[in-house]
């Protein structure tokens, strides 16, 4: 699946919309809460998320992160060409406090933005932006549709 | 050290047999695979632990992909963050409370579709407060890593 649905559902979403086109976000049950022209995520709590007693697991809190990284990533691409394959290269996840049985939202933004790499921060918090639960650089490779040849 | 007896430590006889105490390890690594929501939700299973390492297995799973049949990065990211854990505990032999302190992928190249992943991770180094931990994910041939990781966690000393 390509991930061009998923920019255009972006850009029509309306708040509150889960973000369940791709399977690993709808496991996260993650939701979509733009900002005018920032994408926010929220991971609603459920039990699922769990990593220790009344503990968030680390790796679901990594994974909001990653996935603001990707949709920020997508919007932030030029919409007059065809969107490039992204890989995701590196992600460095700080764990700053405990993740607690609520709601998590996530943002990212764009560092910079290249012909090949992408370099983007994002953070997580739950009761108060300015009390991240954890943040992550996040770098991605992309591959214009032209570079990327069909083996075969 | 010298090769006599030390009467301060207990005879050898009755020291817990080390493999005793691996399947005990297991038992409890199994347990908290079953207990933690999050990794029975990812279906994380163990594979294998040593003293300071322990493995385990991402089976392919529909709920995990995130393009083209591919594995998401941040399951990924789960399992590592699980395996880097449970080599703190094997090297610390206790489960008080650890916490990740930052926990660093590289991913080199992107997942075959269809095959599960193995996280292996060594827990390398440990001072009184802090766990240093190194990993590789594959799906097969540890030579051939689809992803690198390195970690930090905060401990509460060992037991």
């Amino acid at each position: 699946m390509s991930l061009e649905p998923v920019r255009d559902f972006l850009r029509t979403a309306a708040r509150g919309a889960a973000l369940d086109l791709l399977p690993y976000p709808a496991l996260l049950g993650l939701t979509v809460e733009r900002d005018g022209a920032e994408v926010r995520l929220r991971m609603p709590f459920a039990p699922g998320l769990l990593g220790a007693p009344e503990r968030l697991h680390g790796g679901a809190v990594a994974g909001l992160l990653e996935c603001a990284g990707l949709m920020t990533l997508l919007l932030a691409l030029p919409d007059d060409a065809p969107l490039p394959t992204l890989k995701p290269l590196t992600a460095t996840v700080d764990y700053l406090r405990g993740g607690a049985m609520r709601d998590s939202f996530a943002v990212a933004t764009v560092t910079r933005l290249g012909r090949r790499v992408a370099n983007l921060g994002a953070v997580a918090w739950q009761y108060d932006h300015s009390r991240p639960i954890a943040t992550a650089k996040l770098n991605f490779i992309l591959k214009s549709v032209s570079e990327s040849v069909p083996a075969g | 050290m010298s090769d006599a007896p030390d009467p301060a430590q207990p005879a050898v006889e009755e020291l817990p047999d080390p493999a005793r105490r691996a399947a005990r390890q297991a038992r409890m690594i199994q347990g908290f695979l079953d207990a933690i929501p999050h990794m029975h939700a990812l279906g994380l299973a163990y594979r294998g632990h040593g003293d300071d390492w322990a493995e385990l297995m991402l089976p392919y799973a529909p709920q995990l992909i995130v393009d083209d049949g591919v594995i998401a990065s941040g399951a990924i990211f789960s399992l590592m963050d699980s395996a880097a854990g449970f080599a703190v505990f094997t090297r610390l032999q206790s489960m008080s409370g650890h916490a990740t302190i930052d926990l660093r992928l590289d991913y080199l190249h992107g997942p075959e579709p269809g095959v599960a992943i193995v996280g292996r991770a060594v827990c390398y180094k440990l001072t009184s407060s802090v766990a240093f931990v190194r990993g590789v994910a594959h799906q097969g041939d540890p030579d051939r890593p689809l992803a690198n990781m390195a970690g930090t966690f905060m401990h509460g000393g060992a037991a």
